[in-house]
């Protein structure tokens, strides 16, 4: 029996939101005193309870504002749940979508250690893999212009190839096949297919519901921030598609 | 506590890529690069020296050394803060999506500008050696206001870091408290001219401003240190570094939201 790698426990998410937005300190005075500051609460996800095992491939559905993203924040730990918990053992690399976070007067280069040291590794880790990371990117000589000049693909490119390439044990992809040509859409398919073997643990964000069936062995619904659905990929694919209609 | 220092560990290399980053980009792309440390303070000294003895008629020998030791670590103090506070929006969209430690932000963007301080001291060190300033044995003894300084500027910008999330205006503001807090250091004039107005006790209010009279006081006059200013600039000092953290854990889990 495999172990579980994510354990969502009883999830919610409350958003604070003003009305309006008040974001600096004069609005803030004035409406103070006019006491017109209001704030709407809002959870954007309630009671979500669920557990991934390792090598699992889950899927996450719903429609636009469903609560996906902020599920896979909650996993990342970049937010706090406002109430139930998150235990994940292993090491989660997020896959930027479009290589965001990386710093535009850096070259590529100087990025991939950037972006390493963010996800947590060493400076030797990196080293170790450099070569790898540069191969898989395609980038060649272009690795040392700084990425502001980047096209939007090359960006993606180096953004997946440093995501993969540390071995991660959880990876999440958020909508990333969006960009990048045909061939390297293939290629990284087949490097995440790879992965698949080593036992690595995938949550999969994606509208297209082809991918997901293509890539995931499992899924999960979303709507309104309530898990509405989980279990195999096809069976909750199709609950999908009804409410689609 | 524990866990904390795992985790500083963990990010060590995270720290210091993003104070080495910000120093290379900083000097990337200019010819001179980062000798600019050493000019910039460099020039504006000569500009200060030459208007103020001229107009003031301060013939002073080590006036320029004055002036520069001011200015060095009051724009350490603008710089430094400045960029703490915007170091959480400028890594907002780094933080929506990968889990680091966030005090690692103002942290290091108050680091790279301390290297960079500590650099342009060899400016300093010039100068003095031109003007035949005497170091004596006091001279150690200044690595005590370098010390207040940095914990100053550590807790006001965690301070400043907080308050910038939740209020854009805060900038501004910064801005012209910084104007303020400059003209209170006495940088460019005689702290005696003010204390004869009977308004001394802006000087002695102003945390910075002791942390100047103290350096100057070891630097150029080869005295030791103040006892009074000492103690009131390290008690603002831990305050503020106190405060800020403070601040800082109970506001940070709210960041995400407000980016």
């Amino acid at each position: 029996m495999s172990k579980t790698v994510i354990k969502v426990d009883h999830v919610g998410v409350k958003f604070q939101m003003g009305a309006e937005k008040v974001d600096n300190l004069k609005e803030f005075i004035i409406k103070k005193i006019n006491r017109k500051i209001k704030y709407k609460e809002f959870w954007a996800l309630k009671d979500v309870d669920f557990g991934i095992q390792q090598g699992d491939r889950i899927g996450i559905l719903g429609l636009n504002g469903a609560g996906k993203s902020t599920l896979l924040k909650v996993i990342a730990g970049v937010l706090k749940a406002t109430e139930g918990s998150v235990t994940t053992k292993g090491k989660i690399a997020p896959l930027l979508e479009l290589g965001a976070g990386f710093d535009l007067q850096y070259t590529g280069a100087e990025n991939i250690y950037l972006y390493g040291a963010v996800l947590g590794y060493s400076k030797e880790f990196i080293k170790e893999r450099f070569n790898e990371i540069v191969e898989f990117s395609e980038l060649g000589d272009f690795i040392n212009v700084p990425v502001k000049n980047y096209s939007s693909g090359m960006k993606s490119r180096l953004g997946f190839s440093i995501a993969t390439i540390v071995e991660p044990d959880i990876l999440i992809l958020d909508e990333v096949f969006a960009v990048g040509d045909a061939k390297f859409r293939k290629k990284s398919e087949k490097k995440i297919k790879s992965m698949f073997k080593d036992g690595v643990t995938v949550l999969f964000v994606s509208h297209n519901i082809e991918q997901v069936k293509n890539i995931c062995n499992k899924a999960i619904l979303l709507e309104k921030g309530r898990l509405i659905a989980q279990g195999d990929v096809l069976d909750v694919c199709e609950i999908y598609q009804d409410k689609l209609k | 506590m524990k866990q904390l220092i795992k985790n500083f560990k963990k990010y060590r290399f995270l720290l210091s890529e993003l104070v080495i980053k910000d120093i290379k980009l900083k000097y990337r792309r200019s010819y001179l690069g980062i000798l600019w440390t050493l000019i910039e303070p460099l020039l504006t000294m000569i500009v200060l020296s030459v208007v103020f003895s001229s107009f003031y008629g301060r013939n002073d020998r080590t006036f320029p050394i004055y002036v520069l030791s001011g200015r060095l670590l009051y724009s350490f103090f603008s710089n430094a803060t400045k960029s703490a506070m915007r170091s959480i929006r400028t890594n907002g969209q780094m933080m929506k999506k990968v889990y680091v430690p966030k005090y690692i932000y103002p942290l290091s963007s108050i680091l790279s500008q301390y290297v960079i301080f500590l650099i342009s001291l060899i400016v300093l060190v010039c100068v003095a050696a031109y003007l035949r300033v005497k170091p004596t044995i006091h001279l150690l003894e200044a690595i005590v206001p370098l010390i207040i300084l940095f914990v100053m500027v550590l807790g006001v910008g965690l301070i400043l870091a907080t308050l910038a999330v939740f209020f854009r205006d805060m900038e501004y503001l910064w801005g012209v408290i910084l104007m303020m807090i400059m003209y209170c250091s006495a940088i460019f004039y005689d702290p005696e001219r003010v204390v004869k107005t009977g308004n001394g006790w802006i000087l002695q209010i102003n945390p910075l401003y002791s942390v100047i009279l103290n350096f100057r006081n070891t630097v150029i006059y080869g005295q030791g240190l103040d006892l009074n200013a000492l103690l009131y600039s390290a008690g603002f000092s831990i305050a503020a570094l106190v405060i800020g953290l403070f601040m800082f854990y109970k506001k940070q889990d709210q960041f995400i939201m407000n980016l």
